[in-house]
């Protein structure tokens, strides 16, 4: 099968987000669909998927034109996707949630044992038959959740697969089951479009390459026939030298000191030290412990054990409160749950953590001018692309969310500031802004403590790397003498996967 | 639909979204000014109606009759807000109003009892609060446990029977004075909580605190923000706001009954979400429950004043809050 949308124009009101874009797929191969936020590829997906139209172009299938203006046209024609945030219920069975709309039955009552036996058999078909079909969809991992809709794509007779972001909150185990079940589909002929900003696993597993750019179709590559530069380059439009910049700082005395860190039983004898303009990466699988460091500093998990020191001055922290007048910060992996308040203005956003900066004497009534003034230098500061500060910060791309998040943060300058996942979901040029910003404050003298999952970013970003093992510490490396090969291997030593 | 038909509508795509091209800023104000814009309409159309609409005596009665449920809303907005609700505030009112009587009864002076009882409201308030916080409740429930619960005070308070006659001039000035002998004194309270409260939400740290907690309590939490005492503090307002309530209603009455307020908590939640406050928190003000709450007020008076039968009253009523929430969504539907 060979799926090609011709010359797709999509705008919304004056805003054109797609202009004459040219995009196709077939059958046996894995397409990659590149371009930083904001350069249409959600809008090109959302059309090929039948949740959204094109204002012009076509839509051919096997060359002949089809109509999709609706998700149900869509999954007629064989099309499927698979959102970043999967659509399953959570209470219901994965048997349940495999055939939700088209449930097998007979005269109006349900066939719960066929629904049952037909669910399990596609589940092997994508090698997840360790999956019980009557289990709680909700109580299963995000990357079996995931299996169950690539399972469901597949019963509907799905020929083509759109996968957005599938690694994104994937352990490394599960991210390796993934490749080789999408490596079978290729092998079975379905076509697979599959976007991520990784570019490390685009180069792995995909098989060609287009790039979007501003709305337009920049260009089409082969992967053997291309490199990173080459593809960072359409993306971006211009040459992105260093994908990580330099930081040229020497860190000063100590400034965090955590020893013997114990929580309720997740985390156990974590000790390091982190110095003035020092970045400690923290790497490790996930569920290793590494954001129950980062929760239990700032005092949003209870700890149970250890002494930690700012400074040379022992700390009693107990909420989130105590860490910030400490002069901790904390910038949070999830932006839409944990980082920002989606229906409040970046402004509101913005002078959230330090509000009371702004008051007037103490009397809980907000100084405007003063908060407004503040908010405007951290926008200039920070480059946060917004129109307007009283937009509602749901209204920014994800990088510029992002910044937001750091935003809140550096009203004043933290002592330490606490990164988890800083870039995930931001784009490649939002990622070098971003470590620009981490680069600045390290300059400035904050000690940063940063938990990732990319590996690349661990490594050059930090001075030294801690390693996290099942809530244990497996040890501190440092960055500059040590492998991505290394790092692995003490993430995973002695553990079944 | 024919194949040609629907190439057609691709065409006419742009054409059809032209209408979508108010700035968006323009929309947003246009939406938030809704209510306001409902509720002028709606007294232009009863001046036309009906000649005594507008005179001042009309006016002054409309606002005063609006202004106990305006209170018991303003403090509901601050519980809505936080996406709860609170169901017990026409029980607050009660125990509140029977608690005051009582007091007065025991030749309390005036003003203490009057002070008793608000605060007296102000902690049932808190109870909820410390309920949905630290019992982990959800609002729905735990307020509803607390309006039966406290219904039941307020009969076993009262011994089941009303209270009446209390001889203070203070207490009936409260309720039934007048400012400048024009302005009824339960008016100038709705007017003065309504600029407090205003300034408190629009101004104040803890005002930026309840949206910040509405729209997103974990996010607030994680910025060091301490959600269950905005919580607490928001409830408590609610409560006191009852209680007010309560006090202007006794004071008219001249009398306390211990099945006062029932089937207020459905009007208070009407005004607030016919100001456009979001029953999933976050968003709202408290100028829309005002209007809200005028709206439903002139909404009774021109049908009274136009002779409209009780049960067609219910019917239009009914018909008014759905399309305006029907209308509210249109916009944001895109």
């Amino acid at each position: 099968m060979h799926v090609m949308m011709r010359g797709i124009t999509k705008a919304f009101g004056p805003v054109r987000v797609l202009e004459g874009v040219d995009f196709s797929v077939s059958g046996g191969e894995i397409h990659a669909l590149m371009g930083e936020n904001g350069a249409g590829k959600s809008t090109l997906l959302k059309i090929l998927s039948g949740s959204s139209s094109a204002d012009s172009g076509q839509i051919l299938i096997d060359g002949t034109q089809v109509y999709i203006r609706s998700t149900g046209d869509a999954s007629s024609h064989g099309i499927a996707i698979i959102h970043q945030e999967l659509n399953l219920i959570p209470q219901m069975s994965v048997a349940d949630n495999l055939f939700l709309g088209r449930e097998r039955s007979r005269l109006g009552v349900l066939e719960r044992a066929r629904m049952r036996r037909e669910a399990a058999d596609w589940l092997s078909r994508v090698g997840a038959s360790h999956i019980d079909p009557d289990q709680e969809a909700g109580m299963l991992s995000i990357g079996r959740q995931q299996l169950i809709e690539i399972a469901t794509a597949l019963s509907r007779d799905s020929k083509v697969l759109i996968m957005d972001e599938p690694t994104a909150s994937l352990t490394e185990h599960e991210i390796e089951a993934l490749f080789s079940i999408i490596g079978n589909l290729r092998a079975r002929g379905v076509a697979i479009v599959y976007v991520s900003h990784r570019l490390e696993e685009i180069f792995r597993i995909c098989d060609r390459i287009s790039v979007l750019r501003d709305g337009h179709f920049v260009g089409e590559r082969r992967i053997p026939e291309t490199s990173f530069d080459e593809v960072v380059k359409m993306m971006v439009g211009r040459d992105l030298h260093d994908r990580f910049p330099r930081r040229d700082v020497h860190p000063g005395p100590v400034r965090l000191k955590v020893e013997n860190l114990a929580d309720e039983g997740r985390i156990r004898d974590v000790g390091f030290e982190v110095r003035a303009g020092e970045v400690l990466g923290i790497a490790g699988l996930i569920g290793a412990g590494r954001t129950r460091i980062l929760r239990t500093l700032f005092g949003v998990d209870r700890r149970t054990a250890g002494q930690v020191s700012l400074d040379g001055v022992t700390l009693a922290i107990r909420s989130p409160g105590d860490a910030i007048s400490a002069g901790i910060g904390f910038v949070t992996e999830d932006r839409k749950r944990q980082g920002l308040v989606q229906g409040l203005s970046v402004r509101e956003n913005a002078s959230l953590v330090h509000l009371d900066e702004y008051e007037y004497a103490r009397t809980g009534i907000v100084r405007s001018r003063a908060e407004r003034a503040a908010v405007r230098e951290l926008i200039d500061e920070l480059h946060i692309r917004t129109r307007d500060s009283e937009l509602e910060v749901r209204a920014l791309s994800g990088g510029n969310q992002q910044k937001v998040v750091f935003a809140k943060w550096l009203a004043q300058t933290p002592r330490v500031l606490l990164l988890d996942e800083p870039t995930r979901g931001v784009d490649v040029g939002g990622k070098s802004e971003i470590y620009q910003i981490i680069n600045r404050l390290a300059a400035r003298g904050t000690a940063i403590v940063m938990v990732s999952s990319e590996l690349p970013e661990v490594l050059q970003m930090s001075d030294r790397i801690l390693v996290m093992r099942e809530g244990r510490q497996a040890g501190i490396f440092d960055a500059q003498s040590t492998s991505q090969e290394q790092i692995m291997a003490a993430a995973t030593e002695g553990l079944r996967i | 639909m024919t194949t040609q038909f629907r190439e057609k509508l691709q065409r006419l795509g742009p054409l059809a979204s032209a209408g979508h091209r108010l700035s968006p800023q323009l929309k947003e104000a246009l939406q938030r000014l809704g209510p306001l814009i409902a509720l002028l309409a709606l007294c232009v159309a009863l001046a036309f109606l009906s000649s005594d609409f507008l005179s001042v005596g009309n006016v002054l009665d409309v606002m005063r009759q609006v202004s106990i449920n305006a209170i018991i809303s303003f403090g509901m907005t601050f519980a809505i807000l936080l996406g709860g609700i609170d169901l017990s505030v026409g029980s607050i009112l009660a125990v509140s109003s029977v608690l005051i009587a009582l007091l007065l009864k025991a030749h309390y002076p005036a003003p203490l009892a009057t002070l008793i009882g608000v605060l007296c409201g102000a902690t049932m308030g808190s109870m909820n609060g410390l309920l949905i916080t630290k019992g982990r409740m959800a609002p729905f429930i735990a307020t509803l446990g607390t309006m039966t619960l406290l219904r039941g005070m307020a009969l076993v308070l009262s011994k089941g029977s009303p209270i009446s006659g209390f001889s203070s001039d203070f207490f009936s000035w409260l309720g039934a004075g007048y400012l400048a002998r024009v302005i009824p004194l339960p008016v100038v309270w709705m007017l003065l909580l309504f600029v407090v409260f205003w300034f408190v939400l629009d101004r104040s740290v803890f005002g930026r605190h309840v949206y910040a907690t509405g729209g997103n309590t974990e996010a607030a939490r994680l910025s060091g923000i301490r959600t269950d005492r905005v919580q607490i503090v928001a409830y408590t307002i609610s409560g006191a706001m009852a209680a007010v309530a309560g006090v202007i209603l006794t004071s008219r009455l001249d009398s306390a009954q211990p099945t006062a307020g029932a089937g207020y908590e459905l009007d208070a939640i009407t005004a607030v979400v016919l100001g456009g406050t979001s029953l999933a928190g976050g968003r709202g003000w408290i100028f829309g429950t005002l209007v809200g709450a005028l709206l439903i007020g002139v909404l009774n008076n021109g049908l009274n004043l136009m002779g409209v039968s009780a049960f067609y009253q219910q019917v239009i009523k009914g018909t008014v809050i759905l399309l305006a929430v029907l209308l509210d969504r249109a916009p944001r539907a895109e």
